[in-house]
């Protein structure tokens, strides 16, 4: 059959009009519901526009209207299944005592896999001072100069200043809450690369604290180690273990172990869930910033009691938090209690 | 491979297939260009402003030091959001689109040619510190991005989304191209019946678009072509000399396409 092509886009015209006004109105008031009523006639818009396109298709076409309705339906096909709405519903409480700890607990191989690595390389970063103390400098990048000093000296230092002595601690506070951001997404994206720079990060950070740690425990400043570090790192550590868990869960899925699945679907299955794992370190990474500046930083020795107090209670709280939060209320568990 | 045009096709449930152009690497690099141009100066707005808020309150007895820091600490969170979240926040807001990407006519959309979802928008942001090493020269999304099938960046492809290119498309008018005040075969209709009774819809799809794109093509090759299709259908329906006589191949065909398409609702 051949299409009398004039008197088909004379008849159909009227409607594929009506529909880009639809579509126009939609572009300029994105977040304005459409009624029930101009629902449905949209819907049958789109049904009417995209059969005149099937039609134009198996019939003779031309070139320029088949483009023209193509594009139509294309938006159309975009607006109509457009879930805008649905995924702003964010509730925080829910999201914080459910979402949250429930997708690391579904995830707790990874991240046993990356505090593993960390802690193999704070092994061998104290094994490799023990080895040879020279190593010292080697270890320790410029960033961190103020780590070259022999600990026993800045201790002496720091516990005699005053407690106003640290200047610029919002900036510090600042500085630290950014770049701990950029390590853990760093550390999660670099999963892509089949997890390998995962664990090289992983490991190579636990190096450093595995050097520092030994630096000052050979050197008998195990308190004040405890009370600088503890306060933020019982918070900053376990934040930047979950980029590490976000990393090796994106590298699984490179991989596509024990799924016949493709890449694409993949990573839509666990797209939700690094959304949720990053946002919770980013989270954990801002408190563990204004801890760092406004706390970890006061080396007052009569202060260190407390100092270690908070780090351990907040240490307990955390793992308490992420291993038990939303257990009862989580969906499988509640369908199992039912069908007892 | 940089100037590639490929297309997604999308099969709606409703059984009918349509094409989104793909953008090509050099046009989101463009894009790039000019997203990285407004970040720059809308940071260096923001810090601007800032630091005549530090200026103001730094005045204020016993409080300089401190407004100073804050000033400075606020400076440095700026900066981050502000490099983080613009292309989230815009993407959100423009449904897949950001300045750069506006003005190069180019939208981010699902590989499904859907729009957007907020996790998909978060992800290939988030991806985009992988896809500018080394040292925010976009080497390894730009190799993904010349490499795939579909130009995505290790951003795109872990969060299912392609840059595609906004065409505009003009609303067709009534086919003054095929239209004739006169058509000689209309004196034959036992031959033009024929004629439409023989053609397939891809031969009059073929005479048709000969028609209607005829301006675009150089004129050896219109020559060519009109002759090629003209012959075809001459031995399809074959129109007597005294029609036919010093009638172009060109002219012919547009008489075919006349009749293939318009006469029948005469």
């Amino acid at each position: 059959m051949i299409l009398d092509l004039d008197r088909f886009v004379a008849r159909e015209r009227p409607f594929w009009q009506e529909l880009e006004r639809f579509l126009a109105r939609q572009d300029e008031q994105p977040d304005v519901a459409l009624s029930l009523a101009e629902a449905k006639r949209f819907h049958y818009l789109y049904r009417r526009t995209s059969s005149d396109l099937a039609k134009l298709r198996t019939s003779a076409g031309e070139v320029e209207i088949a483009r023209f309705l193509e594009r139509l339906v294309g938006r159309a096909y975009s607006r109509l299944h457009e879930k805008r709405g649905e995924s702003v519903r964010f509730r925080p409480w829910t999201w914080l005592t459910e979402t949250f700890p429930n997708t690391f607990r579904r995830h707790g191989l990874a991240f046993a896999l990356s505090i593993g690595t960390f802690l193999v390389g704070s092994g061998f970063g104290a094994a490799a001072l023990a080895f040879n103390y020279e190593l010292k400098a080697d270890f320790i990048p410029p960033q961190f100069s103020h780590l070259y000093e022999k600990p026993s000296d800045r201790v002496e230092r720091e516990e005699n200043d005053e407690f106003d002595a640290f200047e610029r601690r919002y900036e510090f506070s600042a500085t630290l809450m950014t770049h701990n951001t950029r390590v853990t997404v760093l550390t999660m994206v670099t999963g892509f690369l089949w997890g390998i720079f995962t664990l090289v990060l992983l490991f190579y950070n636990g190096t450093l604290i595995g050097v520092v740690g030994y630096d000052y425990v050979a050197d008998g400043q195990s308190v004040f180690l405890t009370a600088w570090l503890l306060p933020h790192g019982s918070v900053e550590l376990p934040a930047i273990f979950i980029g590490g868990q976000c990393g090796l869960v994106i590298a699984r899925t490179m991989f596509g172990w024990g799924t016949n699945l493709r890449l694409r679907q993949r990573f839509a299955r666990i797209r939700g869930d690094l959304l949720t794992l990053v946002t919770g370190a980013a989270l954990l990474l801002v408190w563990a910033g204004i801890v760092e500046s406004f706390l970890s930083q006061y080396h007052a020795p009569g202060f260190y009691p407390v100092k270690i107090a908070f780090g351990a209670t907040q240490l307990a709280l955390l793992i308490a938090y992420l291993a038990f939060c939303g257990r009862r209320r989580h969906p499988a568990h509640r369908s199992r209690i039912s069908h007892r | 491979m940089l100037g590639k045009t490929a297309s997604l096709e999308v099969r709606a449930a409703e059984g009918v297939t349509f094409r989104v152009p793909i953008a090509s690497p050099f046009t989101r690099c463009l894009a790039l260009a000019l997203d990285f141009a407004v970040v720059l100066v809308l940071s260096l707005i923001l810090q601007q402003a800032l630091g005549i808020l530090v200026v103001i309150f730094s005045g204020v007895p016993g409080l300089g030091t401190m407004i100073e820091d804050m000033g400075s600490g606020a400076s440095i969170l700026l900066q981050f959001f502000v490099f983080t979240f613009y292309g989230m926040l815009l993407e959100w807001a423009w449904r897949g689109q950001t300045v750069g990407k506006r003005l190069m006519k180019l939208r981010v959309i699902d590989e499904r040619g859907l729009p957007l979802d907020l996790k998909q928008i978060v992800i290939r942001n988030l991806f985009r510190t992988i896809d500018m090493m080394p040292s925010m020269f976009y080497l390894l999304g730009g190799i993904f991005c010349v490499l795939t099938k579909r130009c995505q960046r290790i951003g795109d492809i872990a969060a299912g989304t392609l840059v595609v290119r906004e065409v505009e498309v003009a609303a067709p008018s009534l086919h003054s191209a095929i239209t004739l005040e006169t058509n000689s075969f209309a004196s034959m209709p036992h031959l033009e019946g024929r004629l439409r009774q023989n053609t397939t819809p891809d031969e009059a799809r073929v005479a048709l678009d000969a028609v209607t794109r005829r301006d675009e093509m150089t004129p050896e090759n219109r020559l060519r072509v009109f002759s090629r299709i003209a012959s075809y259908f001459r031995a399809i329906a074959e129109f007597p000399d005294e029609i036919t006589h010093n009638l172009s191949d060109e002219q012919y065909v547009r008489n075919v396409v006349d009749t293939l398409f318009r006469r029948a609702s005469r």
